[in-house]
C-alpha cells in the first residue's frame, strides 16, 4: 500500500529549450502511474483469494504479473513510437482492464468447485480468456502505433473505411439469425466457437470516415443557415448525411435489434458534427430525430410489433423492471438488486453474489462490481472513464488539424457514451440495450476495438503535445516560402 | 482469513482506488487548470520564419510603443491573444499558419505580419478577399500602427502594446 509514493517521483522534462509549455514527454510518469494500477490489480486478486477460497494461493500474483508485463511492453513501445503521448491514457486503461481480468477470473473461482480451483490455470475460463485477448489486444495497440506513425495519414484510407465500416455494420442484420443473433440481438458473426461483433470495428471505421468527410464539408455545413427562434438551423440540402446516418441507426435498431449500437452510432456522428460545426442547432436536430426516432419504435411495437417488438419489450421493462421480476425484467432487477446489496462501499471484493446476475460477465459486469466495491469504488471506475475521456478531448483541443481534432474528439466522445449507454442501462436511467463496458466486459471484439481506439488517441495525443520546433518530427513541414506557390495553395489541406 | 484482515483488506483497497484517481488528477492537473492557455486553437510562433527577409538581424523594441502582443477583437476566434516575439506571423486557415483562421472568407495562406526594426508590417499573400488595415485594402508591406484594426474576412486582428 505505500505504491503511491513511487508515483510522485518528477516527470522528466525533455525539449525544455523549446520554449513550448508541454514539450514534456512525462513518460516517468506514466511508468509510475501504471506501476501503481497494477499494484491495485494484484491486490484484488489476493482479496478476492482470500474471501472466495479463504486463503491467499502463493500463485495470486500471476495473472497480475503477465497484465503488467504486456502493458510494460506497450510502455516501452510508447517510449519509441509515441514518446510525447499523453501519460494518463495508458496507466487509466490499464487499471480497467486489469480489474475486468480479475472480476472475471473471480466468476471463474466461484463457478469451480473446490476440487477445481486448485487447477485453474491462468490462461483458463472466462478470466484467463480475457487475458489472452488483452495481450492480443495490446499488442495490435502497439502494432497500430508502429504502423500509423501521423495520424492524418487515416484520411488517406477515409472511403475505404467509412465502406468498410458499413459493411460490417450490416453484416450481421443480413446474416441468419442462427449466425447472427445472441439474446435477441443480432450483432454477432459466430464461426464455431468464436464470436466476433463487427460493431465495435465499426465504430473507429466509421468514425475516421465521419472525421475526414466532416472537415471537407464544415464550411458549408456551418456557413449557409436560416435563423429561427434564435438558433441558427442549416438548409434543408445540407441535412442529406445526417439523415443518412439517422437512417442507418434506425435500420440498426430494426434489424439488428440493438437501441445500444444505434444510439452510438447516432450520437458519434452528431458529436463530430457539433465539434466541426460549433452549431448547438445540429445537437438540437440530433437529439430530437432520436428521441422521436425512439418514440416511433416504441409505438410501432406496440401497434404491430414485429421487427419494433424486442425494442418495446425492453421499453417497457425500464418503465417498470419491477412488474414481471421473475422473468423479463429479472436481469434488470438482479442488476438493481446487487448494487443496492453493494450500498456505499460493497461487500468486498470476493464476497458479493455475481452468479446470481444473468449475463454478469458482459453487460452486467458493472452491476457484479458494483456489489463488491460499492458505490464508493464504481464512482472511482467512473472518474477513471471521464478521466480518459477528458484527456481524449485536451488531445483533440492540442491538435493543429482539423482531422485529428475531430477524430480524437469524436473517439473520446464515443467512448464516453458508450460507457453512459451500458450504465445507465442498468441503473435503470435509459432502456438498458446490449452494450459492452469498455475493458471490463469479456470478449475479444470489444477489447481489441477499444485498445485500437486507444492507440489512436495516444497517436495523436503525441502529434498534439510534440513540440512543435522539435527536430525530426512529422508534422514540421516548412513555412514562408515565396506568396506567389502559397496563393495556390488549397483552402482545406487534408495532407496524407 | 481473520474478519479483521479483510475488512482492512476492504477499505484499503478503495482508498488505493481514489489514490489512484488523484494521482493521475495530480500528473494532468497543469492541463486540467491551464485550460484558457493549452486549449488555444493557434500554433506557437514558428522559429522557422524566424530570419525571413530579416537578413538575419533581429528586431529589436526602439520605441516606448513597441507591440508585444496580438489580439484577434472579433469573429471566431475574438479574445485570443498571441505574444510577439521576433517570428513573422502567418495567418490563414491552412494548418501551418501560426493563427489558424477558420473564417470563411481567409483563404489559406492569407496574410502575414512581419516585423522590421520594431515595426510590424502587414503583407496580404495574395488572398481571394483581400486584407484591409482599417478601411484600406492592404497592397504591400505596410506598418501597423497600434490599436488600428487588421480586417481579414470577418475577423479583426489588433496590435496591442
Amino acid at each position: 500500500m505505500t505504491a503511491a509514493a513511487t508515483s510522485t517521483s518528477p516527470p522528466t522534462s525533455r525539449g525544455g529549450q523549446s520554449g513550448v509549455r508541454l514539450a514534456r514527454s512525462r513518460r516517468n510518469a506514466e511508468l509510475s502511474l501504471l506501476l501503481l494500477a497494477m499494484v491495485l490489480v494484484a491486490a484484488y486478486g489476493a482479496m478476492v483469494e482470500a474471501s472466495v477460497l479463504d486463503t491467499v494461493t502463493p500463485s495470486f500474483w500471476v495473472p497480475a504479473a503477465a497484465l503488467s508485463a504486456v502493458f510494460l511492453g506497450l510502455h516501452v513501445a510508447i517510449r519509441f513510437l509515441a514518446p510525447f503521448a499523453d501519460p494518463a491514457l495508458l496507466p487509466a486503461v490499464a487499471l480497467l482492464n486489469g480489474l475486468g481480468v480479475g472480476f472475471l477470473h473471480r466468476l471463474d473461482l466461484a463457478r469451480a468447485t473446490p476440487s477445481e480451483r486448485a487447477e485453474l490455470a491462468t490462461f483458463a475460463g472466462t478470466g484467463g480468456r480475457q487475458l489472452a485477448w488483452t495481450l492480443i489486444s495490446v499488442a495490435l495497440a502497439a502494432g497500430l502505433l508502429a504502423v500509423v506513425r501521423d495520424h492524418r495519414s487515416i484520411s488517406r484510407y477515409a472511403y475505404t473505411l467509412g465502406l468498410a465500416g458499413i459493411v460490417l455494420v450490416m453484416i450481421p442484420a443480413v446474416l441468419p439469425p442462427s449466425i447472427s443473433e445472441i439474446n435477441g440481438a443480432k450483432l454477432w458473426i459466430r464461426v464455431g466457437g468464436l464470436s466476433i461483433q463487427p460493431g465495435e470495428f465499426a465504430k473507429l471505421a466509421l468514425l475516421a470516415f465521419f472525421a475526414y468527410y466532416l472537415v471537407r464539408k464544415r464550411e458549408v455545413l456551418s456557413l449557409a443557415s436560416r435563423r429561427f427562434l434564435g438558433v441558427d438551423f442549416p438548409r434543408g440540402r445540407d441535412l442529406g448525411p445526417v439523415v443518412v446516418v439517422w437512417l442507418i441507426s434506425l435500420l440498426v435498431l430494426v434489424f439488428e435489434k440493438d437501441l445500444g449500437t444505434s444510439l452510438l452510432y447516432f450520437g458519434m456522428f452528431v458529436a463530430t458534427l457539433y465539434i466541426a460545426t460549433e452549431r448547438v442547432s445540429w445537437l438540437l436536430i440530433g437529439l430530437v430525430l432520436f428521441f422521436g426516432g425512439a418514440y416511433l419504435a416504441y409505438v410501432l411495437g406496440d401497434m404491430i410489433g414485429g421487427p419494433f417488438a424486442n425494442f418495446y419489450l425492453r421499453a417497457n421493462i425500464w418503465l417498470d423492471p419491477f412488474a414481471d421480476p421473475y422473468n423479463n425484467g429479472y436481469q434488470l432487477v438482479q442488476g438493481l438488486l446487487a448494487l443496492g446489496s453493494g450500498g456505499m462501499f460493497g461487500a468486498g471484493p470476493g464476497a458479493g453474489q455475481p452468479l446470481k446476475l444473468p449475463e454478469v460477465q458482459n453487460d452486467f459486469i458493472f452491476a457484479g462490481l458494483g456489489e463488491e466495491i460499492g458505490l464508493f469504488g464504481l464512482s472511482a471506475l467512473l472518474v477513471v472513464y471521464l478521466l480518459i475521456v477528458e484527456r481524449g478531448l485536451r488531445a483533440a483541443l492540442a491538435v493543429h488539424d482539423s482531422f485529428g481534432k475531430l477524430l480524437a474528439g469524436g473517439l473520446a466522445f464515443t467512448l464516453g457514451l458508450q460507457v453512459f449507454v451500458i450504465v445507465g442501462g442498468i441503473s435503470g436511467l435509459i432502456p438498458l440495450t446490449g452494450q459492452t463496458t469498455p475493458f471490463l466486459s469479456a470478449g475479444g471484439s470489444s477489447l481489441m476495438a477499444n485498445w485500437l481506439l486507444i492507440a489512436i488517441l495516444l497517436r495523436i495525443s503525441d502529434a498534439a503535445r510534440r513540440p512543435v520546433t522539435g527536430g525530426g518530427s512529422p508534422s514540421a513541414r516548412p513555412t514562408g516560402g515565396p506568396p506567389e506557390q502559397l496563393h495556390g495553395a488549397p483552402t482545406e489541406v487534408i495532407r496524407p | 482469513m481473520p474478519e479483521l484482515v479483510i475488512t482492512v483488506a476492504r477499505f484499503g483497497f478503495l482508498i488505493l482506488l481514489w489514490i489512484f484517481v488523484f494521482t493521475v488528477v495530480g500528473v494532468i492537473r497543469r492541463d486540467l487548470f491551464a485550460g484558457a492557455r493549452s486549449g488555444r486553437l493557434v500554433a506557437a510562433p514558428r522559429g522557422v520564419g524566424a530570419v525571413l527577409g530579416q537578413g538575419g538581424k533581429p528586431a529589436r523594441v526602439k520605441r516606448g510603443k513597441a507591440a508585444h502582443q496580438l489580439v484577434v477583437t472579433a469573429g471566431q476566434l475574438a479574445g485570443t491573444r498571441i505574444t510577439l516575439g521576433e517570428a513573422q506571423i502567418t495567418i490563414g486557415r491552412a494548418e501551418d499558419s501560426t493563427l489558424v483562421i477558420t473564417d470563411d472568407y481567409a483563404s489559406a495562406r492569407h496574410a502575414r505580419l512581419v516585423p522590421r526594426d520594431g515595426q510590424w508590417f502587414v503583407e496580404d499573400l495574395g488572398s481571394t478577399n483581400g486584407t484591409y488595415l482599417d478601411r484600406a485594402k492592404v497592397t504591400g508591406p505596410t506598418p501597423v500602427p497600434l490599436g488600428v484594426p487588421i480586417r481579414i474576412g470577418r475577423t479583426s486582428l489588433e496590435l496591442r502594446p
